[in-house]
C-alpha cells in the first residue's frame, strides 16, 4: 500500500518536472530563435507562407527542378512512404514507370545519367533535397522550358548546393524549394 | 560510397568511444549513495520530489525493489492511459486530435512504459500536444530511469552490496543524468532547425499554387530524450527520417551519440562499481566487435543497392535509395540503422522495411541477440545474463562449480536465467507463427519479405526496440493486443528474474579466488562470451531468418 502511495505521489512530482522542462525549452527557443522554433517557414513578399526550408514540395511543371518521389505528394500534415521491400514487384513497376516518364520529359539525355534518388521514394515523403547530380541533369529541360540560359541555371544550382557538414558528414545536397524560388524569381524578373 | 563517408563513420564512432568512459564513471558517481559534490547541484530539484513523493532513503530487498519498479510503472501506465483516452476533450489540443481507441491506447501505454516505443499511430494525427508532452515525454523519462535503476541495483547485488532504493535511483537517473543532458541538447537541436512550438499546423501556398499543411510542435525537447533514453518513438510518423526531426548531418551525428551514450557507458559503470575495470572493458570490447562486424555487412549491402533497380540502367552510385533521405545517403542511413537496433532505441532515419535483405537482416539480428550494448540499463542486464551463461558453460567444460565475481553460480540462479533465456524466442516465434496463419492480409509486401515483416514486429516488441517494418498494417486489435502483451513480458519478466538472481547472489558468501578460478576479465572470456551469444542466438533464430531475409536475398535477381 505504501509503495502505491509513493508511486502515485512520485508520478505527479515527475510529471510536473517533465512538463516544466518542455515549457522552459519552448520559452527559451521562442525567445532566442523564434524562426527556427516555428519551423523555419519561408514567406513571400505579401508575407504569406510559401512552405518551410526543411519540407520538400511537389514539383511537376517542366520549368521547375523536381524532387524525390513522394507517395504522399509532400503533404506535410503527415509523413510516410509505401514501405516497399526491395523484392516488391509494385516498387519495380513504379520505378520503371518513373524511368519512362523521365525519358519523355527529358529527351536526349541518356538514362545512364539519371541518378537513383530521382526515381526512388524518400523515407519521409518530404525530403527537401536531391543530389547535386540530380539537379544538374535537369538543367537542359528547365532551360528549354523557361528560357533561362543553362550557364545561369548552373550558377543557381551551385549557389544552393550545401557541402557536407564540417566537410565530411552526410552528403552534398541541393535544396529543391530554395532553388526553385530563385528559378521563379529569375523567370519573373525577365 | 566514397572514402569520405568512411571517414565520417570513423569520426562518429571515435567520438562515441571517447564519451563512453566519462559517461560510465559519471553514472557510477550518480548512483553512489555517499554524499558527493553532485548533491549540491541537484539537491534543489530532488528535495521537492522526495518531499512530494514521500520517498525515504531506505534499502530495499530484491522483492521490494522489483515490486516498486512494477507498481510505479503500473501507476504511470494507468494515468497515461486516461490521458490518451480523453485527449480529445483535454486542453493543449490546438489541431483538434480525437481521443484514442482502447486497444491502441493499451498498446501505446505499454509501448512507452516498456521503453519500446512501437507506434501503431502516427504522431501528427494521433496525439494532441498534451499527450505528446505530458504522457509520451513523461514516460520517455521514467521508462529509461526505471531500466537504469534496475540495472544499477543488479550490479550492486552482484557485488554483495544492498540493492538500494528504487525511487531514489529513478529520481536520480532523471534529475542527474537524463534531464540536464536533454535540456542542453534540445536547445542545440532547435539551433539546427528542429521546431519547438505550441502553434498548430501551418498552412502554406506552394510555388505551384497548391496548399501544403505543415505539421510541427514541441519537437526538440521530445527528440533529445527520445534518443538519450533509448526510447525511439517519433514525434512524427516517419521518426528521424522527417526533416523536422533530423534536419541535417550534424543533428544525425548528435542523435547517434545520444543513443550510444548510456549503453556504452554502462560497462564502465559496472567495472567501477564491482572494482574491476578490466571486467567492464572485456565486455565493452566484445560488444564493440560485434557492432563493427554488423555495421560493415550492412554498409556493404546497402551500398551495393537493389540489383533489380540497378538493372534498369540508371546511375546507381548512391546505392539503395528507396526509403532513404538524400542528406544522409547510404552511409549515415546504414550506420543509424545498426546503432538504433544495437542500442534498442528504435528511432529510424531510413525506412527499415525498404532496407536491402541483408541490411534488414542485420537490424533484426541485433534485436534478437539484444546484447550489442542494448537499451538503458536492461540491455546491460541482458549482457550480464549471457555472461553468467558463459561462466556456467565454462564451468561445465572444466568440471568446476562456476564462479562469477567471487560468487558461486548454482542451480537456483541458472534456472532463473534459463527461463529468461527461453522466454525471448517464445515471445518472438510463437506470435509470429500465429500472425502468419491468421493475419496475412496485414502484410504489405509479398513473399519472403512479408514473413520478415511479422518477425520484425515481434522481435522489436520482445527486445523493447520499437522500430518496425512499417509497411505492416499494425493498427488493428490483433497487432495492438499481441504486441502489447509481448512488450510487457519482454520487459518485466527479465527485470524481475534478474533482480531475483542479483538478490540470491548478494546473499551468498564470497569464495576466495584461486589459481583454478576461471578469470572473467581476460580476452579468453570475451571469446567465450561472444561464442555463447552467437551460438545461442543462431541456434534459436536461424531457421526463421532463413525463411525471411536470407530467402529474399537469394531470390532477389536483376
Amino acid at each position: 500500500m505504501k509503495t502505491i502511495a509513493v508511486s502515485i505521489r512520485t508520478t505527479v512530482a515527475l510529471m510536473i518536472i517533465v512538463l516544466a522542462y518542455q515549457l522552459v525549452v519552448t520559452g527559451i527557443a521562442q525567445a532566442v530563435m523564434p524562426d527556427k522554433a516555428d519551423g523555419s517557414l519561408i514567406y513571400n513578399d505579401k508575407h504569406e507562407i510559401i512552405g518551410s526550408k526543411w519540407i520538400g514540395q511537389n514539383f511537376t511543371s517542366p520549368g521547375y527542378f523536381h524532387g524525390r518521389i513522394s507517395s504522399i505528394e509532400y503533404n506535410a500534415v503527415s509523413s510516410g512512404t509505401p514501405n516497399y521491400a526491395p523484392s516488391n514487384p509494385d516498387m519495380l513497376e513504379r520505378t520503371k514507370a518513373s524511368v519512362e516518364a523521365w525519358k519523355s520529359e527529358n529527351p536526349g539525355i541518356p538514362v545512364s545519367e539519371l541518378p537513383v534518388d530521382l526515381i526512388t521514394n524518400s523515407g519521409s515523403g518530404l525530403d527537401p533535397h536531391i543530389s547535386v547530380e540530380a539537379a544538374q541533369v535537369q538543367i537542359p529541360r528547365i532551360s528549354k522550358s523557361t528560357g533561362i540560359p543553362e550557364e545561369q541555371l548552373k550558377e543557381l544550382v551551385a549557389k544552393h548546393t550545401q557541402d557536407r557538414e564540417l566537410g565530411v558528414l552526410g552528403e552534398r545536397v541541393v535544396n529543391v524549394l530554395l532553388l526553385n524560388i530563385d528559378v521563379q524569381k529569375t523567370v519573373n524578373g525577365k | 560510397m566514397t572514402m569520405i563517408s568512411y571517414i565520417a563513420i570513423a569520426i562518429t564512432l571515435l567520438l562515441s568511444l571517447l564519451l563512453a568512459r566519462p559517461a560510465g564513471l559519471y553514472m557510477a558517481q550518480v548512483f553512489n549513495y555517499e554524499r558527493t559534490g553532485l548533491d549540491r547541484w541537484f539537491g534543489w530539484l530532488e528535495k521537492p520530489v522526495y518531499a512530494i513523493g514521500g520517498i525515504r532513503k531506505e534499502n530495499y530487498s530484491w522483492k521490494q525493489y522489483a515490486l516498486a519498479a512494477v507498481l510505479s510503472n503500473a501507476v504511470m501506465m494507468l494515468l497515461v492511459y486516461l490521458i490518451f483516452r480523453f485527449q480529445g476533450v483535454l486542453p493543449l489540443n490546438p489541431s483538434g486530435i480525437a481521443s484514442m481507441e482502447p486497444t491502441l491506447a493499451f498498446n501505446t501505454v505499454i509501448s512507452f512504459m516498456a521503453n519500446t516505443n512501437l507506434q501503431h499511430y502516427s504522431g501528427e494525427s494521433g496525439l494532441s500536444y498534451l499527450s505528446q508532452m505530458l504522457a509520451i515525454v513523461f514516460m520517455m523519462f521514467t521508462s529509461p530511469a526505471t531500466g537504469l535503476a534496475v540495472g544499477i541495483a543488479i550490479i550492486r547485488g552482484l557485488t554483495g552490496k544492498p540493492l538500494g532504493n528504487f525511487f531514489v535511483d529513478m529520481v536520480r537517473a532523471i534529475t542527474r543524468i537524463l534531464l540536464p543532458i536533454c535540456f542542453v541538447l534540445a536547445l542545440v537541436f532547435v539551433a539546427l532547425g528542429v521546431p519547438q512550438t505550441l502553434e498548430p499546423t501551418a498552412l502554406g501556398h506552394t510555388l505551384e499554387g497548391m496548399t501544403q499543411e505543415i505539421a510541427r510542435g514541441p519537437v526538440a525537447s521530445f527528440l533529445s530524450i527520445k534518443e538519450l533514453g533509448n526510447n525511439g518513438g517519433g514525434f512524427f510518423g516517419v521518426n528521424s527520417a522527417h526533416p523536422f526531426e533530423n534536419p541535417d548531418a550534424i543533428s544525425n551525428l548528435l542523435q547517434i551519440l545520444l543513443m550510444l551514450l548510456l549503453g556504452t557507458g554502462l560497462p564502465f559503470t559496472y567495472g567501477k562499481m564491482v572494482g574491476n575495470k578490466k571486467q567492464g572493458r572485456v565486455l565493452f570490447v566484445s560488444m564493440a566487435m560485434m557492432f563493427i562486424v554488423f555495421l560493415g555487412i550492412s554498409l556493404a549491402s546497402e551500398n551495393a543497392g537493389n540489383p533489380a533497380v540497378n538493372a534498369l540502367g540508371i546511375q546507381h552510385q548512391q546505392g539503395s535509395m528507396e526509403g532513404k533521405e538524400v542528406r544522409f545517403g547510404v552511409a549515415q542511413s546504414a550506420l543509424y540503422s545498426v546503432v538504433t537496433t544495437a542500442s534498442e532505441t528504435g528511432a529510424v532515419n531510413t525506412m527499415h522495411d525498404t532496407l536491402t535483405p541483408i541490411g534488414g537482416l542485420i537490424t533484426i539480428g541485433n534485436m534478437m541477440l539484444n546484447t550489442v550494448f542494448g537499451g538503458v540499463g536492461v540491455g546491460f542486464v541482458n549482457v550480464l545474463m549471457y555472461t553468467m551463461i558463459a561462466v556456467f558453460l565454462s564451468g561445465l567444460m572444466v568440471g568446476r562449480t562456476p564462479e562469477f565475481l567471487g560468487k558461486k553460480i548454482e542451480g537456483k540462479e541458472m534456472k532463473l536465467i534459463a527461463v529468461t533465456l527461453i522466454i525471448n524466442p517464445i515471445l518472438i516465434l510463437l506470435p509470429t507463427a500465429l500472425a502468419l496463419l491468421t493475419q496475412s492480409d496485414t502484410l504489405s509486401n509479398p513473399g519472403f519479405h512479408g514473413l520478415t515483416q511479422a518477425l520484425y514486429e515481434f522481435t522489436s516488441a520482445a527486445a523493447n526496440n520499437g522500430s518496425g517494418f512499417e509497411g505492416l498494417g499494425d493498427a488493428t486489435p490483433f497487432w495492438n493486443i499481441s504486441t502489447g502483451i509481448v512488450m510487457f513480458l519482454g520487459r518485466y519478466f527479465s527485470i524481475i528474474a534478474m533482480l531475483a538472481v542479483a538478490g540470491s547472489l548478494a546473499a551468498k558468501k564470497t569464495v576466495p579466488e584461486t589459481s583454478g578460478t576461471f578469470r572473467t576479465d581476460k580476452a579468453l572470456f570475451g571469446t567465450v562470451f561472444l561464442g555463447t551469444v552467437l551460438i545461442v542466438g543462431a541456434l534459436t533464430f536461424f531457421p526463421a531468418l532463413a525463411l525471411g531475409p536470407i530467402a529474399e536475398f537469394l531470390t532477389l535477381k536483376p
